[in-house]
């Protein structure tokens, strides 16, 4: 758990240099929610609360959360989705191990479908405004309003909402597309990779989940590409570099607990929310697939397991 | 040179061996009481054949042995009966078992050992025989009678003779000093066995930790001049599982549920090799075994040779037994032993080692934190299960999905035990299923037995009562066959029969009243 909220420093590092410390504030104050939460609800269920905190996983729930939040998000929008994290992500099911749901992608859920406005105000990278200062991101969480234009259209966006560009024009007509997956998104996306690899090396999972949903991600995005025209679904550097791929593949679908069971069935569930991610992005109402496609392939992870059980010692034919 | 293959998984926790100066090898001195567990293997225990206060001398039987999947148990050495009583063994549950004891009198006397170095003219049967008669059970630590071992049935033809020489697990020496110390009776051992199996091939496996048994095997097999194979290969635990070192040197894999003969091969420990030679060419039975005394609460941690029945407490206190606080006494390895909670309980066929550690050495486990499926495990495990998954169903005692995920081909190593890192005590849920399916076996099979001797009661009641009706039928054909060939009807002869009757009991009701 250590190891993952360090492997996040990157990523949160970069988001913080290109939007601001919008994304900072969200994780400390989610923190410090996300930890009185489950102190209360451990204590009041008669666990010790000291050991369910010293884990560290609430906090790696509500930092994964709160990366995923738009900078700048009000107080009270953090707090809920704290909260559905931890209580109905978690707690609900029995506490940590027992969960079937990623709590991270619950507690977004929640927000996105219920506070759609609050959820797509995503902030605009330096260069295209200016960036607020921590005393004014302080302010504006309490009292939202002390920023102005804190919003803008995402690069996953504009892909949606283009309808009469080629896919290159549209690329170079919106400056903040930059040259692969939109400035700031793009060194993010690295940011996380950066971290991901690093926890690939510790050990922490392993490579089988990760690489089938970037695999199956840039394939899906080179049969929709069609060369570019205004129809297109993007290249497939812009889908592996543009929104949370990155941060999806190695620090969400990654969640062992959610996930299927053995490296067989890590290689389906990541390859099928590949498929996922490209086509809710591409056809859906929402252009933040990743949420939506864990939490459908959490509900099929029983399934893959019942299927992809390991080839048992002394089970495999003799001429294999 | 042979190609050595992979098994999956496996872990490489520190080894820890030269605390007990592999390759040096003392007799333990003879304890003033031994006591003889009648179970010192797999199986049916034996059953005394001396009595209270009997003089026994060293070598002599003093229990025989009941049924094939069961071996003698022989005196160590001279002295006294003096108790056939239940007494604590070396077991996990400390429970207690029957148990002979005798006061040894210090003479060593032994009966005369008759044994022959022309064991190649004798057929395997006799062979069989004399090695049961030995009481000799694997020496690796399960104490599978070899005898039955060595009778694979006519079936299988076997190929190669396997000597597992791994011993894979940390701080245990006792293989490999054996290897040391008595490498020419290992091969001559190892050939009796192949003689009696008709394999092929002798082949000998050594993890590649244990250079100098590996140098002492290589010269032992210059010596004998004879065909067999020495082949090392990396260290990695547990390797020296027997189905294990059986892919890594084969490169095939025992089938499921099966044994090692169904591929051809037969694979016994050093240890049981080293007996055998004893048993079949010096006359002599199992009676002392090679015990790594090792941990850093000893002050002199080392192999010896001891007595079986020698108590634990005897042995720590042979090797300087220092205790710490919490001091905990293991019997076999960190890895799969168990910690011994009465130490007046002696070491048997399968003690190969005895382990003091501090605390600082082997903490003690941490309390278990929630499993959260990282897999960890199932990346350890050679078997190739899925622990997590077994976990699960096991807290859950859900036996259809724990025979699905393939509980029974569990060897409980611990490797997935050792990796987790919310520190569950695995291994401890996969015994305590397993013993539930045990039982809960046992109990269909007495519920299937009751069943039928139900239904073969139904169903002799039925018959004997569809006898009565056939019998009723027969006798009721014959009588209206009689009633035919008399020419009467018999219905209205009854009819007639009965007015008769109601007549004469008219005439006397009449008299009655007027009484």
């Amino acid at each position: 758990m250590r190891d993952v909220l360090l492997a996040t420093i990157p990523g949160v590092l970069v988001l913080t240099a290109y939007f601001g410390p919008g994304t900072l504030v969200n994780i400390v104050f989610g923190g410090l929610i996300a930890v009185a939460c489950e102190y209360a609800v451990t204590a009041w269920r008669g666990r010790d609360p000291k050991v369910a905190i010293s884990d560290l996983s609430v906090i790696v729930t509500s930092t994964l959360l709160c990366i995923a939040l738009p900078p700048y998000a009000p107080w009270w929008l953090i707090v809920i989705g704290v909260l559905t994290s931890v209580l109905l992500g978690k707690q609900v099911f029995g506490g940590l191990g027992y969960n079937p749901f990623n709590p991270a992608m619950v507690g977004y859920v929640v927000l996105l479908i219920s506070f759609p406005v609050q959820m797509s105000a995503w902030a605009p990278p330096r260069g295209l405004a200016e960036i607020p200062g921590l005393g004014d991101t302080l302010r504006h969480l309490f009292a939202p309003g002390t920023i102005d234009a804190v919003t803008a259209a995402t690069p996953l966006d504009l892909l949606r909402q283009n309808t009469g560009l080629l896919f290159d024009d549209l690329m170079r007509s919106k400056p903040e597309l930059g040259s692969w997956g939109g400035i700031g998104w793009l060194q993010t996306n690295i940011a996380f990779l950066i971290g991901g690899v690093w926890l690939l090396y510790r050990k922490i999972f392993t490579w089988h989940a990760p690489l089938a949903m970037l695999a199956a991600l840039s394939l899906c995005a080179l049969m929709g590409y069609d060369g570019g025209s205004s129809e297109s679904g993007g290249s497939a550097l812009f889908h592996l570099f543009s929104g949370a791929t990155m941060f999806a593949a190695f620090f969400i679908i990654t969640d062992p607990v959610s996930s299927a069971v053995s490296n067989h069935g890590r290689l389906i569930f990541g390859a099928l929310i590949g498929v996922l991610v490209y086509l809710i992005r591409v056809l859906g109402n929402y252009p933040d697939a990743v949420a939506f496609a864990v939490l459908i392939l959490n509900f099929c992870a029983p399934f893959i397991d019942h299927y992809t059980q390991p080839k048992v010692y002394g089970t495999r034919s003799k001429d294999a | 040179m042979r190609t050595i293959h992979d098994i999956h998984g496996g872990i490489h926790p520190p080894e820890r061996k030269e605390l007990s100066q592999p390759g040096k090898l003392s007799d333990a001195p003879i304890p003033s009481q031994l006591i003889l567990p009648l179970r010192q293997h797999l199986g049916v225990p034996a059953e005394p054949c001396v009595g209270l206060g009997d003089t026994v001398l060293g070598g002599q039987q003093i229990a025989e042995a009941q049924g094939p999947m069961s071996v003698p148990v022989h005196a160590p050495t001279s002295g006294t009966v003096v108790a056939i009583e239940s007494r604590a063994i070396a077991h996990a549950s400390g429970l207690e078992d029957r148990c002979i004891v005798f006061e040894t009198d210090g003479q060593d006397r032994w009966i005369a050992c008759e044994g022959t170095t022309d064991w190649r003219a004798l057929d395997p049967a006799t062979l069989v025989a004399r090695v049961r008669d030995a009481g000799i059970a694997g020496m690796g630590g399960a104490g599978f009678p070899t005898a039955v071992k060595l009778n694979p049935g006519p079936t299988r033809k076997i190929d190669t003779l396997l000597i597992n020489g791994t011993e894979c697990e940390p701080y245990i020496t006792a293989d490999d000093t054996l290897m040391q110390c008595h490498a020419d009776e290992l091969i001559e051992g190892a050939q009796i066995l192949s003689h009696i199996v008709s394999a092929d091939a002798i082949l000998i496996g050594i993890e590649d930790n244990k250079p100098d048994a590996i140098a002492r095997v290589a010269a032992a097999i210059d010596r004998s001049g004879a065909d067999i194979e020495l082949a090392t290969f990396p260290t990695k635990y547990p390797s020296g599982g027997e189905k294990q070192i059986i892919e890594i040197l084969t490169g095939q894999q025992v089938p499921s549920g099966g044994i090692p003969a169904d591929i051809g091969l037969v694979c016994v420990n050093p240890g049981t090799a080293v007996a055998t030679k004893r048993a079949i060419v010096d006359g002599k039975p199992l009676t002392h075994r090679i015990v790594t005394l090792t941990g850093e609460s000893l002050t002199a941690p080392q192999n010896v040779t001891a007595c079986l029945g020698t108590p634990i407490a005897w042995l720590m206190a042979h090797a300087g037994l220092a205790a710490a606080p919490q001091q905990r006494i293991i019997h076999g390895g960190p890895m799969m032993g168990f910690a011994v909670s009465n130490l007046d309980a002696p070491i048997t066929k399968i003690t190969n080692c005895l382990l003091a550690p501090t605390l600082a050495e082997l903490p003690l486990p941490e309390p278990a934190k929630p499993c959260i499926r990282c897999g960890h495990c199932a990346e350890a495990c050679p078997a190739s299960l899925l622990p997590q998954q077994l976990y699960w169903y096991a807290r859950a005692k859900d036996q259809e999905q724990l025979a699905e995920h393939r509980l029974a081909d569990c060897i409980e190593c611990g490797a997935c035990a050792y990796v987790c890192p919310s520190q569950i005590p695995l291994v401890q849920y996969y015994r305590a299923a397993k013993g539930q399916i045990r039982d809960s076996e046992q109990e269909k099979r007495r519920s299937d037995n009751s069943r039928e001797r139900f239904e073969a009661r139904q169903a002799r009641l039925e018959a004997e009562a569809a006898a009565r009706e056939a019998k009723r039928a027969a006798r009721k054909a014959a009588a209206a066959d009689k009633a035919a060939e008399d020419g009467i009807d018999p219905i209205k002869a009854a009819i007639e029969r009965a007015k008769a009757r109601k007549a004469e009991q008219g005439h006397d009701s009449e008299k009655e009243p007027a009484e």
